[in-house]
C-alpha cells in the first residue's frame, strides 16, 4: 500500500486529512480567540472540500448536501456567531498565554501516534487505505479534547467541541462515505442547537461571574468542603 | 404502528404549544394531562406488543420489543407522576418569585422536549437516530439545569453540557465504526438498523466492534454516570429544579444504559468473547464502590441521592455486564424499581427543601414533626433505595448477589461491602433530618404526595409479588439480551 | 565534461547569490513604496568592501582573521552539494543531506566563535542567540529533510530529487508538512523577519549582525557574500526538493539552459513570497522564537508521521 500506487482521488483525500490534522495542531497553539475561530473556519472549509471531492469521485449526490450543510454550519454560521460574541464581550484583546505550549504540542503529536496505534487492528484486517485517514480523524477528535483541556476560555472550549464534531464528520466521510441522510441531518441539527445553546450560555456565564474564564467556575466540588 | 407516531407527535406538539403558553396559570395541569394521555398511549402500545410480539414499524424505523416496551411505559409513568408533582411545585416557585414567565415557558416546552427525546431513544431502530435523540435529551435539559441562574447552577449546567457533549461525541465515533463494520457485510441503507444488525451480528468484524464498543461505553457511560465520567451528575441533579432532578435520575440514566445494552448485544454476537461484559463489569463495580464511599461526605441532600443514583446505575451496569439469565433479569427489575423509588425520593426531597428553604442537610431537621407525610415518605424512600426487604430493590440486589456468587464468587464480598457502606452513608444523613428536633418557624406546605405513595407502592408490590405479565416481559427480555432463559 | 558542468554550477551559485539578495531588496522596497536601488548594488557593495583595508582589534586572535575564509569556503562547498540546474552531477553524488547540514553547522560554529573572539558584549550576545536558535532549528530541518529521504530511500540529495522527479505528480501529505517546516526553518536560519531583522541598527535586537559587528573590509565582504550564498542555498533547497520539475536530468545545453531558467523563475517567486511575508509580519520577541521553532519541529514530526501512517508500504 504505497501512495504512489493509488489513484489521484485517494492521494487527495490523504493530503486533505493531513491538512485537517495540521489545522488541529494550529488550533492547539493559538492564544488569540479570533485567530482560533479563523483556523476553525479553515478546518470546516477543508472538510467541505473533502466532502465535495468524495461526492464527485464516488458519484454520491447525498454528499453534496452534506457538504453544503457543513459549509453553512461550520464555515459560516458557527464562526460568525462566535466571532460576534467575542467582539461583543470585548475579549479579542486578551491573549491566553499558554505556559507549556511545547508540552501541549508534543503531547498532541503523541496523541496522533496513539490514535494510529488504537486503530491498528482495523488496518490489518481490511484493505481500505481510507482507514489511515480514519486514524487521522480520531486524532483530530483527541486533539479537540486536548484543546479543551489546555485552554481556559469558554469560547476555546466551544471551538474544541466543534472541532471534535469535525473530526467525527471527517471519519464518517472517509470510512463510510457519509452516514445515512437522516442521521446526517439529525447530527447537523444537534450541532446547530448546541451552538445556539453555547451562545446563550456565554451570556449567562458572563452575567454570573463577569468573565469567560472557566477556571473561575469552581464553587461545586466533588466532596463538599 | 399508530401508537408510536401518536406518542411522538403528541410530545412534539407539546413543545410548540408550551413554548407559547407556558407562563399561564394552570398550565401545569395541562402538562399533566398531556403526560397522562401519553401514558395511556404507551399502555395501549404495551398491550399490543403483549398480544402481537415484537413490532417493527415505519419501514423498520421503529422497533418495540420486550426489552424496551416496559421502559417506554415506565418513562411515560414517571413523566406523568412527576408532572403531577411539578404543577403545584412550579406554581409555588413562580409565586415566591424564583422564576419568571419566560423561564416557565422554557421549562414546560423543554419538559415535553425531553419526553420526546426519551421516547425516540427507546422506540427507534436506527442506531444513528438513537444517538441523535440522546444528544437531543442533553440539549433539552441543559438550560433547565441552570433555570435558577445562580452561579452554582450555571456552573453545573456548563459542566453537564461540556462533559455530556464530549462524552456523547465519543459515542458517535463508536456508532460510525459500527456503521463501517456493518456496511462491509451488506447494503449500507440498512446498516444502522438494530434489528438487521442483530440478525447478522456474527458476520460483523470483531476487531472493529471491540473498538467501537469501547467508544460507545465511554460515550453512553458518561450519560449513565459511570465513574470516572460522573462529575456532571451530582451537580446537574442537585442544581436544577426538583422535577428535573426526578426525571433526570429516573429516566435519562435508564435510557443511556438501554443504549449501552443494545450495543452490547451486537458486540457479543460479533466477538463471541466476553470483552464487552468485562468492561461493563469493571466500570460498574468501580462506580458502585466509589459512589458508596462518596455518599458519606455529602452535605447537600440532592447530591447525596445523586451519588446514590450513580451507585445503583453502577450496580445495574455490573449486572448487565455479567450476562447470564439471572443477572440480566435482576438488572431489568432493578432498572424499574430504581426509577420508581428514586423519582419518589426526589419528590419528597423537593418538598423538604421547600419546607426548610435550603438543601443543606445540616439545616434540615425534624421533618416527621413538621409534615409527617414528607418525613415518612423520605424515610421509606431511603429504606427502599438502600435495599431493605420487602421493597423491589432488595429483590433485585439479592438476585445480583446470587448471580455473582454463581459466576464470580470473589466479587461478592466487594458488592456486600458496597451495599453496606451505602446503607450506612444514607442512614447517617437521613436519621437526623427526619427525626431531629423541629426548628422554629418551619411550617408544612401544600404538597401533593400521592405520586410518592404510588411509586413506593409499586416498588413494594414488585418486591413482594411481580405480576405475571411483567415477569413474562422480563423473561423475554432476558432471553433476548443474554441468549439464555431464566 | 561532467566535472566542468559541476564547477560551472558552483560558480553560477556563488555569482548569482548577490543578485538574489538585490532582487529581494527590490521587492521589499517596492512593497514599501520606495524607489529600490539597482539590482547590481550588492556587487558594488562587495567590491567596495574588498578594496578597503580591514581594521582588526588588538585583542583579535588568528581565529578572527581566518574565520571569514572558513565560512565562505564551507558555503561554497555546500553549494557544490545542492543541485541548482542539474541533478546527477559528480560533486553532488559524493555528499548527502547530512553532510550539507554539517557544512551549515561548520560555518555557524566559526562565525559564533568569531563573535566571541574580540570580547565585546554584543558579539557574545549575538553568538549565544545564534547558537540557541540553531540548536532548535537544526532538528527541525533534519526532520523535514528526513521526510524527503524516507520517501526516496536515500539521503543523497540529487538521488532523492531525481526520485521525486521521476514519480510524476503525487500529492503527498508528508511533503506538505515538510515544506512548511523547511520554510519556517529557512527563515530562522537565514535571519529574516520574523526571527531576526537583517536591516536593524539596534544592537540589542540583532542576532546575526551582532556577531559580525567588528568585521570590516574584505573580511566583511566574504562574510556578507557567505550569508547571501546561504540564503540562496535555502531557497534552492526549498524550490528543488518540493517542486523539482524543470531541473535538467541530462547534460545537453538546452536542458541546462532550461534548468537555469526554471530555477531562476522559482527563486524569483520565492523572493516575492518572502518579501510579502516580511512586510506583513512583525519581528517576534526573542523568547517566542523557541515556540516558533518548536512548531517547525512539530511540523517536521507530523510530516514523518504522515509518511509512516498515510503513505508507506506495509
Amino acid at each position: 500500500m504505497n501512495i504512489e500506487s493509488q489513484d489521484f482521488y485517494t492521494q487527495a483525500i490523504l493530503s486533505m486529512s493531513a491538512l485537517v490534522g495540521l489545522t488541529s495542531f494550529l488550533m492547539l497553539g493559538q492564544g488569540r480567540l479570533l485567530r482560533l475561530i479563523f483556523v476553525f473556519a479553515v478546518q470546516g472549509l477543508l472538510l467541505t472540500l473533502t466532502t465535495s471531492l468524495a461526492a464527485y469521485s464516488l458519484d454520491n449526490p447525498h454528499l453534496y448536501i452534506s457538504a453544503v450543510l457543513t459549509f453553512a454550519l461550520k464555515v459560516v454560521f458557527i464562526p460568525w456567531m462566535l466571532h460576534k460574541q467575542v467582539l461583543a464581550m470585548n475579549m479579542h484583546r486578551d491573549v491566553e498565554a499558554l505556559k507549556n505550549n511545547t508540552a501541549v504540542m508534543l503531547s498532541g503529536a503523541s496523541l496522533m501516534v496513539f490514535s494510529y496505534y488504537v486503530l491498528q487492528p482495523i488496518i490489518h484486517t481490511s484493505s481500505m487505505i481510507m482507514l489511515n485517514a480514519l486514524a487521522v480523524s480520531l486524532s483530530v477528535v483527541l486533539l479537540g479534547l486536548m484543546l479543551m483541556i489546555s485552554h481556559r476560555q469558554a469560547v476555546a472550549h466551544v471551538v474544541g467541541f466543534m472541532s471534535i464534531e469535525n473530526g467525527l464528520f471527517f471519519a464518517a466521510i472517509v470510512a463510510t462515505n457519509g452516514m445515512p441522510m437522516v442521521v446526517e441531518l439529525g447530527v447537523a441539527f444537534d450541532v446547530l442547537v448546541a451552538a445556539i445553546l453555547f451562545g446563550i450560555f456565554f451570556l449567562h456565564i458572563r452575567t454570573s461571574i463577569d468573565s469567560l474564564d472557566v477556571d473561575l467556575m469552581n464553587k461545586l466540588h466533588e466532596v463538599d468542603k | 404502528m399508530i401508537a408510536v407516531y401518536l406518542l411522538l407527535l403528541l410530545s412534539a406538539a407539546g413543545i410548540i404549544f408550551f413554548a407559547l403558553t407556558g407562563h399561564k396559570d394552570d398550565i401545569g395541569t395541562l402538562n399533566t394531562r398531556i403526560n397522562g394521555v401519553s401514558l395511556l398511549i404507551t399502555i395501549w402500545l404495551a398491550i399490543t406488543v403483549f398480544n402481537q410480539g415484537t413490532i417493527l414499524s415505519g419501514g423498520k424505523a421503529f422497533l418495540i420489543d420486550s426489552f424496551n416496551v416496559y421502559l417506554i411505559v415506565l418513562t411515560a409513568f414517571v413523566g406523568f407522576t412527576t408532572s403531577l408533582f411539578s404543577a403545584p411545585y412550579m406554581a409555588h416557585e413562580k409565586e415566591i418569585g424564583k422564576l419568571t414567565d419566560k423561564r416557565l415557558k422554557l421549562y414546560y416546552s423543554m419538559y415535553q422536549g425531553f419526553m420526546l427525546a426519551m421516547y425516540l431513544v427507546l422506540t427507534t431502530n436506527n442506531m444513528g437516530i438513537m444517538w441523535v435523540s440522546m444528544e437531543g435529551a442533553t440539549l433539552a435539559t441543559v438550560l433547565l439545569v441552570s433555570l435558577y441562574r445562580t452561579p452554582e447552577s450555571i456552573e453545573a449546567a456548563w459542566k453537564y453540557f461540556i462533559l455530556c457533549g464530549v462524552g456523547i461525541a465519543q459515542a458517535l465515533f463508536g456508532t460510525i465504526l459500527l456503521y463501517y463494520a456493518a456496511s462491509q457485510i451488506g447494503d449500507s441503507g440498512n446498516a444502522l438498523l438494530w434489528s438487521v444488525l442483530h440478525e447478522h451480528a456474527t458476520q460483523l468484524n470483531p476487531d472493529i466492534l471491540e473498538i467501537a464498543f469501547v467508544f460507545l461505553l465511554i460515550g453512553y457511560g458518561t450519560k449513565i454516570g459511570l465513574v470516572p465520567l460522573h462529575n456532571w451528575l451530582p451537580d446537574a441533579h442537585s442544581e436544577g429544579p426538583t422535577p428535573m432532578s426526578a426525571v433526570l435520575s429516573g429516566l435519562l440514566l435508564n435510557d443511556a444504559l438501554y443504549a449501552v445494552v443494545r450495543n452490547k448485544m451486537l458486540v457479543d454476537g460479533a466477538t463471541q468473547t466476553h470483552i464487552a461484559g468485562y468492561l461493563m463489569m469493571g466500570f460498574g463495580l468501580v462506580s458502585f464502590l466509589v459512589a458508596a464511599l462518596f455518599l458519606h461526605r455529602q452535605k447537600d441532600i440532592k447530591r447525596l441521592f445523586s451519588y446514590s443514583s450513580i451507585e445503583h446505575m453502577g450496580l445495574m451496569t455490573f449486572a448487565f455486564g455479567m450476562g447470564g439469565a439471572l443477572a440480566t433479569f435482576a438488572a431489568l427489575l432493578h432498572m424499574t424499581v430504581h426509577s420508581l423509588v428514586k423519582s419518589a425520593i426526589f419528590v419528597t426531597v423537593g418538598h423538604a427543601a421547600q419546607i426548610t428553604g435550603t438543601q443543606k442537610m445540616s439545616q434540615i431537621r425534624g421533618l416527621i414533626k413538621t409534615q409527617p407525610k414528607v418525613g415518612w415518605g423520605l424515610l421509606i424512600g431511603t429504606v427502599a433505595i438502600a435495599g431493605f426487604p420487602p421493597f423491589g430493590v432488595f429483590t433485585s440486589e439479592f438476585l445480583v448477589l446470587l448471580a455473582t456468587m454463581h459466576s464470580y464468587p470473589w466479587l461478592t464480598p466487594l458488592l456486600l461491602l458496597g451495599i453496606g457502606i451505602a446503607f450506612a452513608g444514607l442512614f447517617r444523613h437521613i436519621q437526623p433530618m427526619v427525626f431531629g428536633e423541629k426548628p422554629e418557624g418551619q411550617n408544612a406546605i401544600k404538597a401533593n404526595l400521592i405520586p410518592v405513595m404510588v411509586h413506593l407502592g409499586f416498588a413494594l408490590w414488585l418486591g413482594l409479588a411481580i405480576p405475571s405479565f411483567l415477569s413474562d416481559w422480563f423473561s423475554q427480555a432476558t432471553q433476548l439480551i443474554s441468549g439464555s432463559a431464566l | 565534461m561532467n566535472w566542468l558542468i559541476a564547477i560551472l554550477q558552483t560558480v553560477l551559485f556563488v555569482a548569482l547569490a548577490p543578485l538574489l539578495a538585490g532582487f529581494l531588496k527590490f521587492c521589499k522596497c517596492r512593497l514599501q513604496n520606495r524607489k529600490a536601488p539597482s539590482l547590481l548594488q550588492p556587487y558594488r557593495d562587495l567590491l567596495k568592501l574588498t578594496r578597503k583595508q580591514p581594521v582588526i582589534s588588538e585583542d583579535a586572535s588568528w581565529l578572527f582573521c581566518l574565520a571569514p575564509y572558513i565560512i565562505f569556503s564551507s558555503m561554497v562547498l555546500a553549494a557544490t552539494v545542492v543541485p541548482l540546474i542539474a541533478v546527477d552531477l559528480p560533486t553532488s553524488a559524493s555528499a548527502d543531506v547530512i553532510v550539507l547540514v554539517g557544512f551549515f553547522a561548520f560555518a555557524r560554529f566559526f562565525i559564533a566563535l568569531a563573535g566571541l573572539d574580540i570580547g565585546t558584549a554584543f558579539g557574545g550576545m549575538g553568538s549565544s542567540r545564534e547558537m540557541t536558535i540553531s540548536s532548535l532549528a537544526e532538528p527541525a530541518m533534519l526532520m523535514a529533510v528526513f521526510t524527503l529521504t524516507m520517501t526516496a530511500s536515500t539521503t543523497n540529495l540529487s538521488g532523492a530529487i531525481g526520485h521525486v522527479l521521476n514519480e510524476g505528480l503525487i500529492l503527498r501529505p508528508s511533503f506538505v508538512f515538510a515544506l512548511f517546516a523547511l520554510i519556517l526553518v529557512a527563515i530562522a536560519e537565514t535571519g529574516r523577519i520574523p526571527v531576526d531583522n537583517p536591516t536593524t541598527h539596534l544592537e540589542l535586537t540583532m542576532i546575526h549582525e551582532a556577531m559580525i559587528l567588528e568585521y570590516s573590509g574584505r573580511h566583511l565582504a566574504l562574510i556578507e557574500w557567505a550569508s547571501q550564498l546561504k540564503f540562496m542555498l535555502y531557497g534552492v533547497l526549498i524550490a528543488n526538493i518540493f517542486f523539482p520539475w524543470g531541473i535538467a536530468e541530462s547534460f545537453g545545453l538546452s536542458a541546462l539552459g532550461y534548468g537555469l531558467l526554471v530555477i531562476v523563475g522559482k527563486l524569483i517567486f520565492l523572493c516575492i513570497f518572502l518579501a510579502f511575508a516580511e512586510t506583513a509580519v512583525a519581528k517576534m520577541r526573542l523568547f517566542r522564537v523557541q515556540e516558533y521553532l518548536g512548531f517547525a519541529y512539530l511540523l517536521g514530526l507530523l510530516g514523518m508521521l504522515s509518511h509512516i501512517i498515510l503513505e508507506s508500504t506495509r
